[in-house]
C-alpha cells in the first residue's frame, strides 16, 4: 500500500477539490437562476395567461339543451310530443368488473347483440367518467328490475331523455316528417353553439322546415368540474329557451279519412282550404312509423322499408311526380277562355278523334272505344269537361300551342314548386319549346301538344301541384302558397299571398259549371261518387298512364300486370257555391279515375261535417 | 464502537483542543441538519395539499422520514474510511442484483425495475446512486489525482457497468443519475478539462445514434412532447400543460395553502410525487418557490462547505458528488415540471411522495455528515 501514497500529493488534490468545488457552486448558481427564471416568466411574466387558463380549466360551460316544441293539429290534437324516455347507462371507472356487470344485466332484461356491439364501439370513444348508453327505450318493468338491484350494480346508470314521440304513427309520417340523430353532414352544417348538447335534429317534413323554430335556443350553466369532467358545482345557469309550439292547418279527421279510404293502396291525397292556403290533410301511402327513426332505426327495419316495392319512405304527395291526365281540363279550359280562342259557348266537332291538318295520325277520344263515336256531333266548354271530351282539348291545345298554353298553365303552379312548408317538394313538368331544348336538346313536334292538351305526354304534377291548382279555381284566382303550420305559439301565420290570376267571373263560372257537372251531371265522369250528396262538389276526373315512379326498384313478374295498371286522379273543391275545400287525389294503379273519386267524398264530408257521409 | 477505535491514536492532539461535544460525538452536522428539517416539514405541508388533504399520507411520508433520519444517524456514525472499504462489496451486489432483476425482476409500465424478495419489493437501482459514486471516489481515492487516462478509463467502466444495466429495464433517468454520479465524482478528482469537453463532444455526437438506435418510443415522445406539448394536448403534452398552468396560474403570492384548483381538482397529474413542485408554485406562488431554493442553496452549499473541509480526497470527492447529485435531482425535477427538460421519473429531493428517494438521500447525507466528523488524520 505504500506504493500509492508515496505518489500522492495531499495539498494538490485539496487545491484540485477547492478549485473544482468553486467551479461547481458557480455551476450550481447558474442553473438555480435558469430555474428561477424559468419559474418567473411562468409565474410573473406569463401570469396571466396561465391564470386564465387555469380557470378556463376549472370553469366548463355546459350546454342546457332546450325542450323541443309540440306539434299539434287544428283541433288541438297532439302530433308529435316529447316522451322521457329512460336509457340504461355504464360508467366504466365505476365498474369493477365490467364483463359480470354486463353478464348481470343481460339476466335481469333483454340485452341483445348489437346492443352490446354498440355500447362496446362506444366504450371506446369515451372517457371512462362519461356514461356510455347500453339499453334504450326501458320499460317501466325494467326499470323497476334495475331499481331493485341498483345497489349490487354500482356504476349502472339509468337516464331520462325527452324523446320525440308520433302518437299517430304510419297516419302523419309524411305529413309531418321525423326527427333522428344529427349526423356526420348535420355537425358540419348546423350552428354548433347552438346545437351543444341537442342529439336530435328534424330530418324531414314540418320537422325539418320549422327545425329552427321547433328546437328553441340552447341554455347554458357555468359548473365547476376535475379534469375527469365531473361536476362538483353549479356556478350559474342560463335557462334554455324552450322550442314555439306548432298548430298546424291539418285536421286529423280529415287526415284520417284520407288515409282510411286510400286503404292499402298506393296513392296521396292533398287537401287545401282554399280561403287560407292551409293544408287540411297531405297523405302519402303507404306510411311508415316515423317513431323508429327517432334514436336511430335498425338497418333491418331500414332495409325493409327501403326495399319494398312500395317505396313507403317516398312522399307521393309532394314528391310523386304523375301526368295529371283529364284532371289538366279545367286548367286548360280557363287558358282557352283566357286566350279568347275559345268562350263558354263556344263547339268543337268531334268525331270521336282529332288529327292534325296534312297529318294521318288519328288522336282518339277516349269514348271511341266505347261507343265508336265522339261524345256528340259538337262539343262545348260545359260537356268537354263533364264528359271528359279528349277532341275538344285537343283542338284548343292545337291551337294554343305549346308555349301559349305555358304562359296560362304556370299561374296555377304547373311547373313550379308551390312552396309548401315542407321539405323534398319536386317541381314537376310544364313542357314549353324551350323546356325540351333545355331539358332534352331537341325541338318540340307539333303532335306533342295535342297530348299535352289532355295531360300526357311530358306533363308531370305533383297531388300538391294539382290540389294548389284546384285550390285556385276554388277561390277563382286567389293564390295563396299552401301553408302546414297555421300559428306558432298561438301567434297565427298568414300563408303568403302571390298575385292573383284577374279574369272576368263569368270564366270562372264556366269551369266551375263543367266542373259541378262532372259530379253532378247525368253523362259525368265521377257522377257516382255523388250518390246521397247533400252540397255541390265540383271535380274533375283524370287518368294517367303508368310511368315507373321508383326508379331504380325491381317489379317482379307477377305484379308487373297490377302495376302497369293507370293510376286514378281526381281533383275536386267543394261547396260549389262557396268552397271551403280543394282536393287532389291519385291512387296509383287503380286502373281508373274511379279509384279516386270516393275518396274525395270521403274526405270533403269529413270536412265539412266532422265525418265521412 | 468504530469511533472509539478511531478516535483512539489521535487523544491528545492539538487538533482536538476544542472539547468534544455530544453533537461532534454523534457526528452531526448541526447547520445540515436543521435545514434538511426545515425542508421536511415544508414538504409535509405541501404535500398535504398535493395529496388532496390526505392525512394518512403525511403520515406515511412521515414514517418514512423518521426511517430516513434514522439511517442517516446510523450512517454518520459509520467511520469514513470503512465506508470507503465497503463500498467495492457493495458494487458487487448491486451490480449483481442488477442483473438478477435483468433475469427475474417484477415488471411495472413495461419496465422492469423491482426485484422482489419475501414480498418485500425493492429497487437495487436506488441503491447504485450512492454505491457507484462510493466505489468510484474508492477505486480513485488510492490514485494520484488528477486521474489519469488508464483510471479515467476504469472509472468510467465502473460506472458505465450498472448504467447500461438500469438503461436496459428501460429507466433512462436513473441511468442517466447514477453516471452522473459517476462522473461528479470524476470531476471532483479534477478529471483533465479536455477530459471533460471531449465527453460533452461525445455525448453530443452521440445524440443522433442515440435518438435512432437506443432511445424507446416513449422516451422520444417525451422529448417531443416537451419541445411541443401543444402538439398532443390530452395525451402526453396534457401533463407539462398542466403542470405549467399550475405553475403560472400561482403567481407571486399564490392561490393559497390547499387552493390550488388544477391539483384539487386533478387537473395536475402525480400532484403528490414528481409534480408536488407545481402544488408548492400554484400555492405558495414564486415567494414560496424562492423559500424552497433557498433552503436547496443552504443545503447545497453545506454541502460544498464540508467537502472543502473534508479531511480526505474520498471524503471530498464523494462530498462534492452528492452534494451535485442532489442538486441535479433539483434541477431535472423543476426543470421538467416547468417544461424546460423531458419529463422524466425524478422527484424533488425530500419533498416528492415516496420512501425508497428519502431512505436513499438521508443515507447520502449520513455519509456528508460522516464526512463532516471525518478526522484530521489521512485516509487511512
Amino acid at each position: 500500500m505504500p506504493k500509492h501514497i508515496q505518489l500522492k500529493d495531499p495539498n494538490r488534490e485539496t487545491r484540485i477539490s477547492s478549485a473544482r468545488t468553486v467551479i461547481a457552486v458557480l455551476l450550481v448558481l447558474a442553473s438555480l437562476g435558469i430555474v428561477v427564471a424559468r419559474y418567473y416568466s411562468l409565474q410573473i411574466t406569463q401570469y396571466e395567461v396561465y391564470r386564465t387558463q387555469s380557470e378556463r380549466n376549472r370553469v366548463q360551460l355546459q350546454p342546457l339543451p332546450p325542450k323541443r316544441g309540440l306539434i299539434y293539429d287544428r283541433n288541438g290534437v297532439l302530433l308529435a310530443d316529447n316522451r322521457p324516455s329512460y336509457m340504461l347507462s355504464i360508467v366504466r371507472e365505476q365498474v369493477q368488473d365490467l364483463d359480470s356487470t354486463l353478464a348481470e344485466l343481460g339476466r335481469l332484461l333483454p340485452v341483445t347483440e348489437s346492443d352490446l356491439a354498440n355500447f362496446q364501439k362506444k366504450l371506446k370513444r369515451r372517457r371512462p367518467y362519461e356514461a356510455v348508453p347500453l339499453r334504450f327505450r326501458l320499460t317501466e318493468q325494467e326499470r323497476a328490475v334495475l331499481a331493485v338491484n341498483r345497489y349490487r350494480l354500482p356504476g349502472v346508470v339509468v337516464d331520462a331523455q325527452l324523446l320525440r314521440y308520433y302518437p299517430h304513427g304510419k297516419l302523419f309520417s309524411h305529413a309531418i316528417g321525423y326527427v333522428g340523430r344529427i349526423n356526420e353532414q348535420e355537425v358540419l352544417d348546423l350552428d354548433e353553439s347552438d346545437y351543444r348538447g341537442t342529439f336530435h335534429v328534424g330530418k324531414v317534413g314540418v320537422e325539418k322546415f320549422y327545425e329552427d323554430i321547433l328546437h328553441g335556443d340552447v341554455g347554458y350553466q357555468n359548473v365547476e368540474t376535475n379534469a375527469h369532467g365531473r361536476v362538483l358545482r353549479v356556478l350559474e345557469r342560463f335557462a334554455p329557451k324552450p322550442g314555439a309550439d306548432l298548430v298546424l292547418n291539418l285536421d286529423i279527421r280529415v287526415q284520417k279519412a284520407a288515409y282510411e279510404a286510400l286503404g292499402d293502396r298506393r296513392g296521396a291525397v292533398v287537401a287545401i282550404d282554399p280561403l287560407t292556403g292551409g293544408v287540411l290533410a297531405l297523405v302519402s301511402t303507404p306510411g311508415f312509423d316515423t317513431n323508429l327513426f327517432v334514436n336511430g332505426i335498425s338497418s333491418a327495419d331500414y332495409s325493409a322499408l327501403r326495399d319494398s316495392l312500395d317505396v313507403p319512405l317516398f312522399n307521393r304527395a309532394i314528391q310523386g311526380q304523375y301526368p295529371p291526365g283529364s284532371t289538366i281540363k279545367p286548367f286548360m279550359s280557363m287558358a282557352g277562355l283566357e286566350s279568347g280562342l275559345v268562350t263558354p259557348q263556344s263547339t268543337v266537332a268531334d268525331p270521336g278523334w282529332f288529327s292534325l291538318p296534312g297529318d294521318s295520325r288519328k288522336y282518339r277520344d277516349w269514348i271511341l272505344r266505347i261507343r265508336g263515336t265522339g261524345h256528340a256531333s259538337r262539343v262545348d266548354m260545359k260537356m268537354a269537361i263533364a264528359e271528359s271530351c279528349d277532341v275538344y282539348f285537343y283542338d284548343l291545345a292545337r291551337r294554343l300551342t305549346i308555349d301559349r298554353m305555358y304562359e296560362y298553365l304556370a299561374p296555377f303552379g304547373f311547373g313550379e314548386r308551390t312552396g309548401v312548408d315542407t321539405t323534398n317538394e319536386r317541381r314537376g313538368v310544364l313542357p314549353s319549346t324551350r323546356w325540351k331544348r333545355d331539358a332534352m336538346g331537341q325541338p318540340w313536334y307539333p303532335g306533342e301538344t295535342i297530348s299535352a292538351g289532355i295531360g300526357q305526354g311530358y306533363m308531370l304534377a305533383s297531388p300538391m301541384q294539382l290540389a294548389f291548382a284546384t285550390s285556385v279555381i276554388a277561390s277563382k284566382g286567389v293564390r295563396r302558397t299552401p301553408r302546414l303550420l297555421q300559428s306558432i305559439d298561438g301567434v297565427p301565420v298568414e300563408a303568403p299571398l302571390l298575385d292573383p290570376i284577374l279574369v272576368p267571373p263569368e270564366y270562372w263560372s264556366a269551369v266551375y259549371e263543367g266542373m259541378i257537372e262532372v259530379v253532378h251531371g247525368q253523362r259525368g265522369t265521377a257522377k257516382a261518387l255523388a250518390v246521397g250528396i247533400e252540397y255541390q262538389m265540383a271535380g274533375k276526373t283524370g287518368t294517367a298512364q303508368v310511368i315507373g315512379i321508383a326508379q331504380g326498384s325491381v317489379y317482379k313478374e307477377e305484379e308487373v300486370a297490377e302495376r302497369h295498371r293507370h293510376h286514378g286522379l281526381f281533383i275536386a273543391f267543394a261547396p260549389a257555391e262557396a268552397p271551403t275545400i280543394a282536393v287532389a287525389i291519385i291512387v296509383e294503379n287503380g286502373g281508373g279515375s274511379s279509384a279516386a273519386t270516393p275518396i274525395a267524398r270521403a274526405v270533403i264530408d269529413t270536412w265539412l261535417f266532422g265525418e265521412a257521409g | 464502537m468504530a469511533d472509539y477505535l478511531r478516535q483512539m491514536p489521535h487523544q491528545g492532539s492539538a487538533d482536538l483542543a476544542r472539547r468534544p461535544s455530544t453533537i461532534s460525538r454523534l457526528h452531526i452536522d448541526i447547520p445540515l441538519l436543521l435545514l434538511l428539517l426545515v425542508l421536511t416539514v415544508y414538504g409535509l405541508v405541501v404535500l398535504y395539499s398535493g395529496s388532496g388533504k390526505d392525512m394518512s399520507a403525511v403520515i406515511r411520508q412521515g414514517r418514512y422520514f423518521l426511517l430516513a433520519y434514522g439511517i442517516m444517524f446510523t450512517v454518520a456514525q459509520v467511520n469514513l474510511g470503512r465506508i470507503m472499504r465497503w463500498a467495492p462489496w457493495l458494487y458487487l451486489v448491486g451490480v449483481g442484483t442488477l442483473v438478477a432483476v435483468m433475469l427475474v425482476g417484477v415488471g411495472a409500465k413495461g419496465a422492469q425495475r423491482w426485484l422482489s424478495i419475501g414480498g418485500f419489493r425493492f429497487q437495487p437501482s436506488e441503491i447504485m446512486k450512492l454505491v457507484l459514486p462510493l466505489t468510484v471516489a474508492w477505486y480513485l481515492a488510492d490514485r494520484t489525482l488528477p486521474p489519469r487516462f488508464f483510471h479515467v478509463m476504469v472509472a468510467l467502466a465502473l460506472l458505465g457497468i450498472p448504467a447500461a444495466l438500469i438503461l436496459q429495464q428501460p429507466d433512462l433517468g436513473t441511468a442517466l443519475l447514477i453516471a452522473a454520479s459517476g462522473l461528479f465524482v470524476l470531476f471532483m478528482a479534477g478529471m483533465g478539462w479536455r477530459y471533460i469537453f471531449g465527453a460533452v463532444l461525445a455525448a453530443g455526437a452521440s445524440a443522433w445514434p442515440a435518438w435512432m438506435f437506443v432511445l424507446k418510443d416513449y422516451q422520444k415522445q417525451r422529448i417531443l412532447t416537451m419541445l411541443d406539448p401543444e402538439s398532443d394536448k390530452l395525451g402526453a403534452g396534457w401533463n407539462i400543460i398542466q403542470s405549467k398552468t399550475a405553475i403560472g396560474s400561482g403567481g407571486w403570492e399564490g392561490k393559497g395553502w390547499m387552493n390550488g384548483t388544477q391539483s384539487h381538482l386533478d387537473f395536475l397529474p402525480e400532484s403528490h410525487t414528481d409534480f408536488i413542485i407545481a402544488v408548492l408554485s400554484e400555492e405558495f406562488g414564486l415567494r414560496g418557490v424562492l423559500v424552497l431554493l433557498s433552503i436547496y442553496l443552504l443545503i447545497l452549499l453545506r454541502g460544498f462547505w464540508i467537502g472543502i473541509r473534508a479531511q480526505s480526497s474520498f471524503g471530498r470527492m464523494m462530498a462534492g458528488s452528492l452534494t451535485l447529485t442532489f442538486f441535479v435531482y433539483i434541477f431535472v425535477n423543476m426543470g421538467m415540471v416547468a417544461g424546460l427538460l423531458p419529463v422524466v421519473g425524478v422527484p424533488l429531493p425530500l419533498v416528492s411522495a415516496g420512501g425508497t428517494s428519502v431512505v436513499t438521500l438521508m443515507a447520502g447525507f449520513g455519509i456528508l455528515m460522516a464526512i463532516s466528523t471525518e478526522k484530521s488524520t489521512g485516509p487511512r
